[in-house]
């Protein structure tokens, strides 16, 4: 049903939300010895859960495009949280998850003017 | 204890953690400069230990304090006979604090717990947003 009604931003929003959870673990774990940091790859993660004909299987999306992160300078204690990327995930990830509610918000608009025949 | 469940737990616990390293550090910096008549007696800096908290479920990873533990640096002996705490050697030992080290402990928590607080603030954000969608 949320499918149909708000087409791939439903299982975007999903994504972001999933994702968002995702660095704020890495940014959580900033100090954690042989912690490494996850991402999930937001394009492939979307395209899986498309490719799913029901309504919408964004778990296991996601949960399939889970990858960990390369350390640009390996740290001694084996972490690999980077505050510049983690910080830039996380911008990058609320910035699309603001877009896809922007998405959203124009679609329940759209059907509340045409529920109410303005 | 099972891992965290939302993006608020993973925050409320790592802010916890962080705190501990910061008052763990706080207790060093404090017994820094510190001496007494004994080699053991002397006081060892404390250190908090993080680990991983997994939810296998939903995937999202916290931290959680595994102990705050004692290192078994060697205790600084000082020549100071006319000290009322010197032994029969006349000496006293101090704690090994390394003041810099403690400090820079500290300022690397305080910037992840506000890193932290910052994430947060901007989750809060737009759940908020998402909840007042009609």
């Amino acid at each position: 049903m949320s499918q149909s009604l708000f087409g791939i931003h439903a299982a975007a929003l999903e994504l972001r939300s999933q994702r968002m959870g995702m660095i704020a673990s890495n940014i959580a774990n900033a100090a954690t010895p042989g912690y490494k940091a996850k991402d999930i790859d937001f394009h492939a993660a979307l395209a899986k859960s498309q490719a799913g004909n029901a309504d919408g299987d964004t778990d296991a999306a996601a949960k399939g495009s889970v990858l960990y992160r390369t350390p640009v300078m390996p740290s001694m204690d084996g972490n690999t949280v980077e505050m510049q990327s983690e910080q830039l995930a996380f911008s990058e990830n609320a910035v699309g998850y603001s877009a896809t509610l922007e998405f959203i918000r124009g679609r329940v608009d759209t059907l509340t003017r045409a529920m109410r025949g303005e | 204890m099972a891992g965290p469940n939302s993006i608020f737990d993973v925050a409320q616990r790592g802010m916890s953690a962080q705190l501990v390293r910061m008052n763990a550090a706080a207790s060093n910096l404090a017994n820094a400069g510190t001496v007494t008549g004994s080699e053991a007696k002397a006081y060892r800096p404390i250190r908090a230990v993080f680990a991983e908290d997994l939810n296998r479920a939903n995937g999202m990873a916290s931290v959680k304090v595994q102990g705050v533990m004692r290192e078994n640096g060697a205790a600084i002996r000082e020549h100071n006979p006319d000290h009322p705490l010197a032994d029969q050697n006349g000496d006293v030992w101090g704690a090994p604090v390394d003041e810099n080290a403690e400090m820079v402990e500290m300022l690397e928590s305080s910037r992840q717990y506000q890193n932290m607080v910052e994430a947060l603030s901007t989750a809060k954000q737009l759940m908020l947003e998402t909840m007042r969608l009609k």
